[in-house]
């Protein structure tokens, strides 16, 4: 016991003279907070977003986009289709290696898309639906045979599917070892904690990559992951909640980015699946019209999102190309609300609002509640957590639901698996067969104001019957330490490493 | 002695075997699917059916239950359903960590908890015994993760003292990881000392009541030499039990603090599982984590008998 009575206080005194110390760092490693711990590092079986960013620094794609998302080389220089749309020809680099030493050509990336096309459990099978066969003519060309013109090929291919490994690291176990082209190889993965990146010296375009080390964690809450950047052990970090953004510009020390992205957010109503769509919301398209005029979006970002995030009412980003330009975000209209209503044959309506059980969500729903209230309908929250919310929605246990989708790069990512008739994600099951034409037609056109032309009319019936209620766009919010400097924000939300330095 | 432990360890088998029922029956009966989770954004109908193959899920739940843990008994806990990666790695990844933070706490709470205890009971009703109760309370009472994030706001934000997060290995970068365990540790340790504190106290109220105590001080001997000689031996019986405890409890992890201090321990591991229905991983987990608690207990009965010399005979 006496030595405890010295103990303590020479313990105390030992905290109280700990040297301040500057967070510890090598200057040339880039520490970037994620929101969540990605999933399998396999391209062709990953599935989050987050792991996506860190498959930028890992893994060379065949396309890349710009921040206007116009297609930019990445392993390919250059590409084009056949008169007939049935053959995709690209032209390949010849100066890129994986990290394994390997070089990358032709048969690379033909053993690639195979792999995406035929593993058994690749998420990617469905982006490569299209491809018939994958043809090596010599090194740096690779031909493309399509079952069909596909728009949306391209895009697939500046993202996961359009990813290579190394084809000798493929027997082995990619996921613990993933060994690709990009400007950063694999070095250690602690799950829930960290990935870390080490340099590519050999990558074709080396010289643009300032940092020798990449360390993504994984932080979730978003207070804790801002005080970890204004406490400098991070650099940058994605996600930045919109409550926080007002602190964040006013620190001198930080600086934010924000763009739009290229998802959506809004009401998944059930207008055909099994017997919860049996009610005035699920059979009369006036009560959603109704329903979709009490909702003031411009209020809803204000109340719950700091005004930060855009209304929306359209699957597509503000400023997106394929944005219905008739179709204007619609102003709040109680009155028209009450109308529409009466004009149903119904006085009050009550549904149910499914939401998944997060703060944001929950409030969400307690503003969409109180406004439709003034409508006449009465809104019933039920709240869960992600996993069962999917689930019941994909089983029609639902009448309305509170969901979203981070977006695609083309147009029908968007749009085409939500409303088409046999859409994977269309829970609501609704179905028209002339969106269903009109979609499916989109897909095939490769120029882009003539698959205009198919997305605008098919928004015309979809604003008109809305099966889905689009309420608000997710802007991205990335802070950053103000000395890194270089960094290019993208719709896609992801976080390139070229050009990125600290001044 | 001997018998006791390995009767102990034989009455552990069944009891891990109902451990891992319950965990495995409730976790199916869950609502959600996982492989609508894995499956992606989009969700391809052909890819979930083949998952689900792959993992057995169209087995009975007997048939999924007896296969797992053939595997177990085998030292194969399977795989994560997220990561692909085993659950044995995924587990000595992060039993190292928990075990570390728990420890930390642990004497951390004892470091603080039982002298202020002993200090309470000798100085009954005095101001010292007040504010010792007070601050105990307040320990009890302060949410852990608001604590944390005060803490670093201040300490890591404003002072710049000490980083604001992450995990080392104390024998690989001792320095680094004290740096980063003080925080995480304190704050786990101070609601801890608190509920050690309040124990202590009154074990000690009680042992200092008794017959043979007034005897020793009758004798003439000093407070200290009574209150620490004689009393606290016996008074620590019970507190070693709840130490034990608590640290079986710290090892299942420490939820919150891991999140606001991001340590990749089993706390952070069970609950990203729970979450995305990676029914191996929370297996695994909760399995381990019930050995961790039957090993505490058995920590606990042996500790007793070296404290108490009248248990040693039994």
């Amino acid at each position: 016991m006496k030595l405890l009575k010295i103990a303590i206080p020479a313990a105390a005194l030992a905290l109280a003279m700990l040297p301040t110390l500057a967070p510890a760092q090598t200057p040339s490693t880039l520490r970037i907070g994620l929101q969540e711990d990605p999933d399998m590092l396999d391209p062709h079986k990953a599935r989050t977003f987050v792991g996506r960013i860190v498959f930028m620094g890992l893994c060379d794609k065949l396309l890349d986009i710009d921040p206007d998302l116009k297609l930019v080389p990445q392993l390919a220089t250059s590409w084009s289709f056949s008169p007939d749309g049935l053959t995709l020809t690209m032209k390949l680099r010849s100066d890129a290696k994986f990290h394994d030493g390997e070089p990358f050509n032709a048969e690379a990336a033909k053993v690639n898309l195979e792999r995406a096309r035929t593993l058994p459990d690749s998420l990617r099978k469905s982006e490569l639906a299209s491809v018939d066969s994958v043809e090596t003519p010599d090194a740096t060309t690779l031909v493309l045979k399509l079952k069909r013109p596909d728009a949306t090929l391209l895009a697939q291919l500046t993202d996961r599917a359009g990813m290579m490994l190394a084809p000798k690291s493929l027997s082995g176990d990619v996921t613990a070892k993933p060994v690709c082209s990009g400007p950063y190889k694999f070095v250690e993965r602690v799950q829930n904690d960290r990935i870390v990146l080490e340099k590519f010296k050999e990558h074709w375009n080396a010289a643009q990559y300032s940092f020798d080390r990449i360390v993504y964690r994984a932080i979730p809450d978003t207070t804790v992951r801002l005080a970890n950047l204004r406490s400098g052990e991070l650099d940058m970090l994605e996600r930045l909640a919109p409550t926080d953004v007002k602190s964040a510009q006013s620190d001198k020390s930080l600086k934010v980015a924000s763009t739009a992205n290229l998802g959506y957010q809004g009401i998944t109503i059930n207008t055909n699946n099994g017997d919860a769509a049996k009610q005035p919301m699920g059979q009369d398209k006036r009560v959603r019209q109704a329903l979709s005029l009490a909702i003031d979006r411009k209020v809803l970002s204000q109340v719950v999102f700091e005004g930060l995030y855009a209304p929306m009412n359209q699957p597509f980003n503000p400023g997106n190309f394929f944005i219905n330009a008739d179709l204007p975000v619609p102003e709040r209209d109680v009155a028209k609300a009450k109308a529409l209503l009466k004009e149903a044959g119904v006085s009050k309506v009550t549904a149910e609002l499914f939401v998944t059980n997060n703060p944001v969500d929950a409030q969400l729903a307690q503003v969409i509640q109180a406004m439709a209230q003034e409508a006449g309908i009465d809104i019933q929250i039920r709240a869960t957590e992600f996993a069962s919310q999917l689930r019941d929605q994909q089983q029609g246990k639902f009448q309305m639901s509170r969901i979203g989708w981070s977006g695609r790069i083309d147009p029908d990512g968007n749009i085409h698996p939500f409303v088409t008739t046999k859409g994977n994600q269309n829970d609501g099951k609704y179905s028209n067969a002339e969106v269903d034409k009109l979609l499916d037609e989109a897909r095939t056109i490769y120029e882009p104001a003539e698959r205009k032309k198919r997305y605008d009319a098919a928004q015309k019936i979809l604003q008109d019957e809305l099966p889905i209620i689009y309420l608000y766009n997710q802007t991205v919010f990335f802070a950053l330490r103000s000395n890194i400097e270089g960094f290019v924000i993208n719709p896609d939300g992801m976080i390139r490493l070229a050009g990125l330095k600290r001044s | 002695m001997f018998t006791l432990i390995l009767r102990r360890i034989l009455i552990a088998i069944p009891t891990l075997f109902l451990v891992s029922l319950f965990v495995f029956a409730l976790q199916r009966a869950l609502p959600g699917d996982p492989f609508l989770v894995i499956a992606g954004e989009e969700r391809d109908p052909e890819v979930i059916a083949r998952l689900r193959e792959i993992y057995r899920m169209d087995d009975p739940i007997v048939v999924q239950f007896f296969a797992w843990l053939g595997q177990v008994v085998q030292g194969d806990f399977g795989r994560s359903l997220r990561t692909g990666e085993p659950v044995l790695h995924l587990i000595l990844q992060k039993l190292p960590v928990t075990i570390q933070l728990a420890t930390a706490s642990i004497l951390i709470a004892i470091a603080i908890g039982i002298p202020i205890g002993i200090l309470a009971a000798r100085r009954k009703g005095t101001i010292v015994d007040y504010s010792a109760s007070a601050v105990a309370l307040s320990g009890l009472s302060i949410p852990n993760f608001w604590f944390g994030i005060m803490l670093i706001l201040l300490v890591s934000v404003h002072l710049k003292w000490l980083p604001a997060s992450g995990y080392e290995s104390i024998f690989v970068h001792p320095w680094e990881a004290i740096q980063r365990l003080i925080m995480p540790a304190f704050v786990l340790g101070n609601g801890l000392a608190a509920f050690l504190m309040r124990h202590t106290r009154s074990a000690m109220l009680e042992v200092l009541r008794s017959d043979y105590v007034r005897t020793a001080r009758a004798k003439g001997l000093d407070e200290d030499t009574v209150v620490h000689r004689h009393a606290l031996r016996n008074a620590l019986v019970p507190i070693i039990t709840l130490t034990t405890l608590l640290f079986g409890e710290l090892l299942a992890g420490a939820v919150l603090t891991e999140q606001v201090f991001t340590i990749p321990g089993f706390g952070k591991l069970i609950v990203d599982a729970v979450f995305n229905r990676d029914y191996g991983v929370v297996q695994g987990v909760v399995l381990c984590t019930a050995i961790g608690f039957i090993l505490m207990n058995l920590l606990a009965d042996v500790l007793y008998i070296l404290v108490n010399p009248r248990l040693r005979s039994g």
